[in-house]
């Protein structure tokens, strides 16, 4: 009986209740509050951003259309082998009349020569055209006669072989198209053909530009950011207004601002000139080309990247470098080995911000990038208000969203994510 | 004490009667291009109107430049905002085929011509597609500066030569209308263009024609930019909008030029939009905006020829300007010795692959 019992006895509260049961309950209603206080916030995101965006990725593979409007020619034309050179049989050209009657009552079928129109050119005017002889026909021996009367389409066995390529609830072809990529008549799937190659070309411009603005915006921001930063606050803050000035600027003016500077008859073209640099009819191409791209976005997002840099150099004690020069560093070794560092922060969060800005930028390359400075978002942009292509517009943006997504991974993976510091 | 809170119980009632009567009105939303083309419309045609319908309030919205694909956001979200959208021929084209607008029926449900004529003739063959009513017709044509050249140009194959009008030029930066000039620029016959742009050898031929003078054109995407572009003397020659040249020309008094040769005739007109808030009146609008003397007013305040023939007479001078707008339409006999009208049908079946070629050309 030497040894207490006190291991065996369960501590309770002053009410009897076990005090690890209470501990849980009083970490459980903190933990529910807490959620309770994300949760609109979580909603709202759920609400405008998630939701959103999930249902416009999932457009890029959206094929619906195809199999609901065609519910009766689809499930015959399983059975029809699109290898072979045979159109299909008379069945499957009965069942497509009644499918295009019915799509035609309904005014739907037109959406449907729309959307294999974008698979190849003419399905839409076959349709529309083929819809409104159907309606006529009345009773006929030969459903596949009266349809290749109406358009010899018919009798191509392309067409089949679109039709029931494209016959799946899902499709990939938005997303081929988005890597430049087709299928082959025999279903295999190739490069398109050299004239109309441009997707890949604009992403990989799309980055590089992006990493060049982002690489110019460091250079021309560091410099004033530090100057900020040590300056008096009363200076500095006068200063920082001229940093927030442009800012407060509309974005077509600043961009029209730079075409009016940098074009052919334009400010420093006219300066160069008068002051002889260079001969009159020799004028520099500034814009309209990617110089204009870059220079014009370099100075809309310079802000971006100046205030980051500038909340956190303002963090990095003054102390620090004084206390390097007394133990004998040079300027130069002070500042690369005691302030660059500490400002590293800054750069990663004004280099996140200001690069993902530049990848969704398409008014500014639009209007001074001519033919060799636009991106990637120009051609989504197009996608989604011109050609109302909503899939491949789609296919786009999931794929630069995936390239995004990859640069994050390795930024976290070369700088750490931790590392980065909005002030 | 008494007095003051009679007073106060008078401007209450007062102010929920005004509140009242604002709320009574019903508000149409109309959608359009913005600038001087939406106040044409708001002349010619949403002023007289609220002015026979005092119950009926105008609001302009002038968002068309993305009219159709927010118009589908609107319908698949199944809250549609709009009651009218002004739209171009082949965004109309579009939208009637996925659905998204109402069919009109001209005959029953527009103006007949003053003389009788019923819409479907006074349209003609202008009625593209049945959800489109067309108010004007507009053409894509050239304007040069007029100091830059000892003789004028004067024909389309000018445009491409480089020699004897050298320059920069301005373009569209579309396939629809530079194809067909540089087929028509390299001796191809008006009314084959689209039999020959609809072979492959034709597609090609018109690019290598336009690759003539590919190192010299600055692209256009905004309507403003080529006046702005001449004015400026960027360009020798660009092609634009005629109503944006007639500005820059009769407004701004720009040393700039039109050159009429095979301008490219386009329409632009309205659209009602499936599930409008307010159908009925909306309709009841569109008869009254869409009749010979409305769309003859339009051409006061902006040089777009009228799409009814039974206007095109009534049109008279500039509200401002004071100048005869006759000699100034597209659709005039001295502008129209050459034309092309674009086939629409055409360009539904193409523009998605042509423009993706054109794309990867210029990215060359």
């Amino acid at each position: 009986m030497t040894t207490p019992n006190i291991t065996q006895e369960v501590l309770t509260t002053a009410d009897g209740v076990p005090l690890k049961t209470s501990l849980n309950h009083a970490l459980r209603r903190r933990k529910i509050r807490s959620l309770l206080l994300v949760a609109p916030l979580f909603f709202f995101i759920l609400l405008t951003f998630l939701i959103p965006i999930t249902d416009m990725l999932l457009r890029s593979v959206d094929n619906k259309i195809v199999p609901t409007l065609l519910h009766r020619t689809i499930p015959l034309l399983a059975g029809w082998d699109e290898t072979g050179q045979d159109l299909p049989d008379e069945p499957v050209f009965h069942a497509m009349v009644e499918d295009i009657k019915e799509g035609a009552a309904a005014k739907t079928i037109l959406r449907l020569g729309r959307r294999l129109n974008f698979e190849r050119a003419g399905m839409s005017s076959l349709f529309r055209k083929t819809s409104r002889r159907v309606k006529r026909l009345g009773q006929v021996d030969s459903y596949r006669e009266a349809m290749l009367k109406i358009d010899r389409q018919w009798g191509d066995i392309k067409t089949w072989r679109l039709i029931k390529r494209e016959s799946g609830t899902m499709t990939l072809s938005h997303f081929l198209s988005a890597v430049d990529r087709q299928r082959n008549d025999d279903g295999t799937i190739g490069l398109k053909p050299k004239y109309k190659r441009i997707y890949i070309k604009l992403f990989g411009r799309t980055m590089a530009l992006s990493l060049l603005i982002t690489a110019l915006t460091v250079l021309l921001g560091y410099p004033i950011a530090y100057l900020l930063a040590t300056l008096p606050t009363k200076t500095g803050n006068l200063l920082i207004i001229l940093v927030l000035l442009p800012f407060w600027t509309s974005l077509l003016v600043r961009t029209s601002a730079w075409i009016a500077l940098l074009q052919k008859e334009g400010v420093i073209n006219d300066l160069l000139v008068a002051l002889g640099i260079i001969a009159d009819n020799h004028r520099l191409t500034m814009i309209h080309n990617q110089i204009g791209t870059v220079v014009a976005m370099t100075h809309i997002l310079l802000p971006f990247m100046v205030l980051p840099l500038y909340s956190v150099m303002k963090t990095i004690p003054p102390s620090y470098v004084r206390a390097a020069r007394s133990l004998g560093a040079t300027r130069f070794t002070a500042f690369i080995q005691i302030y660059l560092p500490n400002s590293v922060p800054g750069i990663g969060a004004g280099g996140i911000l200001v690069f993902i800005l530049a990848i969704g930028y398409y008014i500014t390359p639009e209007l001074v990038g001519g033919t060799s400075g636009t991106f990637i978002s120009n051609m989504i942009a197009y996608h989604i208000q011109g050609s109302l292509n909503w899939g491949l517009g789609a296919a786009l943006g999931t794929l630069l969203l995936l390239l995004v997504l990859a640069l994050y991974i390795l930024y976290d993976k070369l700088v750490g994510i931790d590392n980065m510091k909005l002030g | 004490m008494n007095k003051v809170m009679k007073l106060m119980l008078i401007a209450l009632a007062m102010v929920a009667f005004t509140a009242g009567t604002t709320l009574a009105k019903t508000e149409l939303v109309i959608v359009s291009w913005g600038g001087a083309y939406t106040a044409s419309q708001q002349k010619a045609y949403h002023e007289p109107y609220m002015k026979l319908h005092p119950d009926i309030q105008i609001i302009n919205d002038d968002s068309a430049g993305s009219g159709a694909a927010k118009l589908r956001a609107q319908i698949e979200a199944g809250n549609v905002t709009w009651d009218l959208l002004d739209a171009l021929a082949a965004d109309a084209i579009a939208l009637c085929d996925e659905g998204l607008v109402e069919e009109i029926n001209p005959d029953t449900m527009l103006a007949p011509a003053p003389d009788g004529t019923p819409a479907s003739k006074d349209f003609g063959d202008l009625l593209i597609s049945p959800c489109f009513i067309p108010e004007i017709v507009y053409s894509t044509t050239f304007g040069y500066r007029k100091d830059k050249f000892k003789t004028p140009p004067t024909t389309i194959a000018d445009v491409f030569d480089l020699k004897k009008f050298p320059g920069k030029r301005a373009l569209e930066k579309k396939p629809v209308g530079n194809l067909e000039w540089a087929l028509i620029a390299d001796g191809v016959d008006v009314a084959k263009v689209y039999d020959v742009l609809g072979t492959p050898e034709g597609v090609d031929r018109a690019f290598k024609k336009l690759g003539t003078i590919k190192d010299s054109v600055i692209w256009w995407s905004k309507g403003a930019q080529p006046p702005q572009l001449l004015a400026d003397g960027e360009v020798t020659i660009a092609s634009a909008y005629n109503g944006r040249l007639f500005n820059a020309i009769a407004k701004e008094k720009q040393p700039i030029a039109m050159l009429w040769d095979y301008q490219l005739f386009d329409l632009d007109g309205w659209v009602v939009p499936k599930a409008a808030p307010h159908k009925k009146e909306i309709l009841e609008y569109l008869k009254f905006a869409t009749d010979t003397q409305r769309l003859a007013d339009q051409a006061k305040y902006i040089s777009y020829g009228p799409a009814r023939k039974s206007s095109a007479p009534l049109v008279g001078k500039h509200a401002e300007l004071g100048i005869d707008m006759k000699p100034h339409m597209p659709t005039a006999p001295e502008n129209s010795k050459h034309v092309i009208v674009k086939n629409h049908l055409w360009w539904a079946d193409h523009e998605v692959e042509l423009t993706e070629r054109f794309n990867a050309w210029l990215a060359e």
